[in-house]
């Protein structure tokens, strides 16, 4: 034990280093924010010139003034569409069951723990999985649908932890209300359960969607192509996205390619934004309902 | 129990095909939730399946050891030292950002900032993760290491350096976020204790709430480093397509991630050597990764203290 006086003693030298410690630990938050702001600043400053109504309409070209985004924006809408369709009832459903129907076995920690490790896998190698499954072996060829159930199986943890969330968080005593009535287990399910978690479990699926409309190793490893001139019109057409697109303007030598690029990029973030923006505003909305 | 509507013909009957709706829904969940370890199961089978076509021309020995990788150009050479140097050597520049930065970020955060301050800062850094990685690796080509040659006149186009440092910035949510959560959940009393004996906010800081935490820290630290193994479309754009043994991050180098997207660009017939290298690289890859997460578990089950 150390005597009063011997801590008095120390006292300024502690304080100062206190003060020099805080001014670090502030700096580090500080470069996050930094590198954020100076990242924004610089895709705004190269790209904001390129924005266009040709940027958005137009086919891929070889020349950067006539090159536009349309191949990728429609490729995008096809793949999020046709991954929504698959992500969305395996997601709820296996949050469901693990949630209302597992009992404590080997089996619910098999899954449970699968799960985790998923959240984990690079997504490239997702993109290699699709490959030797749905292109090669199931014959899909280089599809929009072979791209979709890939981004799907990459996604599907997400809305599974999400939608885990929402249904934990509706309160038991609704269940039991519903059970006192005569409902049974399907029924509670369908339609109390699920109508409760509802924005919460919507709230996953648009952070899910979110995040992959920006992957791009995955796709890249399906579809291969980055330079397409014309729209899918049935699901085993071939197909580019938005981040892929971008990539192959980055990947050229040319400046006016990189302006290009960013004008891309641009477009890509407003996206992800509104959609980030609407999970935001639904997640409060249903906090307010449930605190009301 | 007795239910007396069951007595009577028709609710009976409701009653069991109510039952039997029952069950195959649950069935149907389950199968939902299966897909998960399908999941799992395919993505081993997949790589490992192809990568045997490999295995059986290369030994694996030359694979996992020989210090030279060029699959396409000749002499073909096939050993994926170069490439996994090149994976490490990005991921260490990142995480040499990432682990201070977002440890001090975690420690202001939880210890420091006031409720209302954190609100706005978390949202903010999490925007961060949130940025299509190809987003990062234009940053980085086109902002980062330009700046970086203005002090470094010999600094390669593509380098080790920018895609490592911009590596870092993205993974620092991930880092501050999982530590600031092990910080959040360190007992009140605790603090309060040695605040009682006269520690100072570091003094708390750093001698009761890291070693607190320090098992969710080391597990957050852990899986930002795993997900920068995985990157792969920053380290494509901004850090080169040159496998070379090196830990000079002036030069361009090659990552595992990069070479499987530059093979899937060009033109390799399916069923090839060349294109059955990606699925040997990838399956190291997923056994890296796999390493590090599953040790990130373990931690927190082993090591993590729980404070009822």
């Amino acid at each position: 034990m150390r005597s009063p006086s011997s801590f008095n003693h120390h006292l300024g030298r502690r304080k100062i280093l206190g003060s020099i410690a805080l001014v670090m630990f502030m700096s580090s938050v500080v470069v996050g924010i930094l590198g954020l702001v100076v990242l924004l600043a610089q895709i705004l400053f190269q790209g904001l010139e390129w924005l266009s109504p040709e940027l958005i309409f137009n086919f891929p070209s070889r020349h950067p003034e006539q090159a536009g985004l349309k191949a990728a924006i429609f490729g995008t809408v096809w793949l999020m569409g046709l991954t929504a369709a698959f992500t969305v009832p395996v997601g709820v459903g296996a949050a469901i069951y693990l949630e209302e129907y597992a009992s404590e076995n080997w089996l619910t920690r098999l899954i449970e723990v699968n799960i985790a490790n998923l959240a984990g896998v690079p997504s490239i190698v997702y993109g290699l999985l699709g490959l030797a499954l749905f292109v090669q072996w199931l014959s899909m060829g280089r599809s929009v649908l072979a791209g979709a159930l890939t981004m799907s199986l990459l996604v599907l943890p997400i809305v599974i932890l999400a939608s885990r969330e929402a249904i934990k968080a509706v309160p038991e005593t609704y269940r039991q209300a519903a059970f006192a009535l005569g409902a049974t287990k399907w029924e509670v399910v369908r339609s109390v359960v699920l109508p409760s978690a509802s924005p919460g479990v919507l709230t996953g699926i648009i952070l899910a969607m979110s995040r992959a409309i920006g992957e791009t190793a995955p796709v890249i490893a399906i579809s291969a192509l980055v330079y397409l001139t014309f729209i899918p019109q049935n699901p085993l057409d071939r197909f580019t996205v938005l981040p892929i697109q971008i990539f192959n303007w980055i990947a050229r030598p040319q400046e006016d390619f990189r302006g290009l690029a960013a004008g891309g990029i641009i477009v890509l973030l407003i996206i992800l934004l509104s959609m980030n923006a609407l999970a935001v505003f639904l997640r409060n909305r249903y906090q307010k309902q449930s605190v009301e | 129990m007795s239910d007396p509507t069951t007595d009577d013909g028709e609710p009976r009957f409701r009653r069991r095909s109510k039952t039997w709706e029952g069950g195959a829904v649950k069935w149907l969940f389950l199968a939902c939730a299966l897909v998960s370890i399908l999941t799992t199961v395919g993505i081993l089978v997949s790589l490992v399946i192809n990568a045997w076509g490999f295995f059986t021309e290369i030994p694996i020995w030359d694979y996992l050891f020989g210090t030279r990788w060029s699959p396409i150009l000749k002499p073909r050479d096939y050993g994926v030292l170069p490439l996994v140097s090149g994976t490490l050597l990005v991921t260490l520049i990142g995480a040499l950002v990432a682990v201070p930065i977002g440890l001090a970020s975690a420690i202001f955060l939880s210890e420091y900032a006031p409720d209302r301050l954190r609100r706005i800062i978390k949202p903010v850094l999490e925007i961060l993760g949130g940025i299509p990685t190809v987003v990062y690796g234009y940053f980085a080509l086109t902002w980062v290491t330009p700046q970086i040659q203005k002090i470094l006149p010999d600094l390669l186009v593509f380098n080790a350096l920018s895609a490592g440092l911009v590596l870092g910035l993205m993974i620092i949510p991930m880092v501050s976020s999982l530590s600031e959560d092990a910080m959040l959940a360190v007992p009140r009393s605790l603090k309060q204790a040695a605040y009682a004996l006269g520690a100072t906010r570091l003094e708390v800081s750093i001698s009761i709430v890291v070693p607190a935490a320090l098992s969710g820290v080391i597990a957050a630290c852990i899986i930002g480093i795993s997900r920068a193994i995985g990157e792969t479309m920053l380290v494509t754009i901004a850090a080169g397509a040159t496998p070379k043994l090196t830990l000079n991050p002036l030069e361009s180098i090659q990552t595992m991630t990069a070479y499987i997207v530059q093979l899937s660009l060009g033109e390799t017939p399916h069923g090839s050597l060349e294109f059955n290298t990606i699925f040997a690289v990838g399956l190291l890859l997923f056994f890296m990764t796999l390493v590090m997460n599953v040790g990130g578990h373990y931690v927190v089950r082993r090591w993590g203290l729980r404070y009822e």
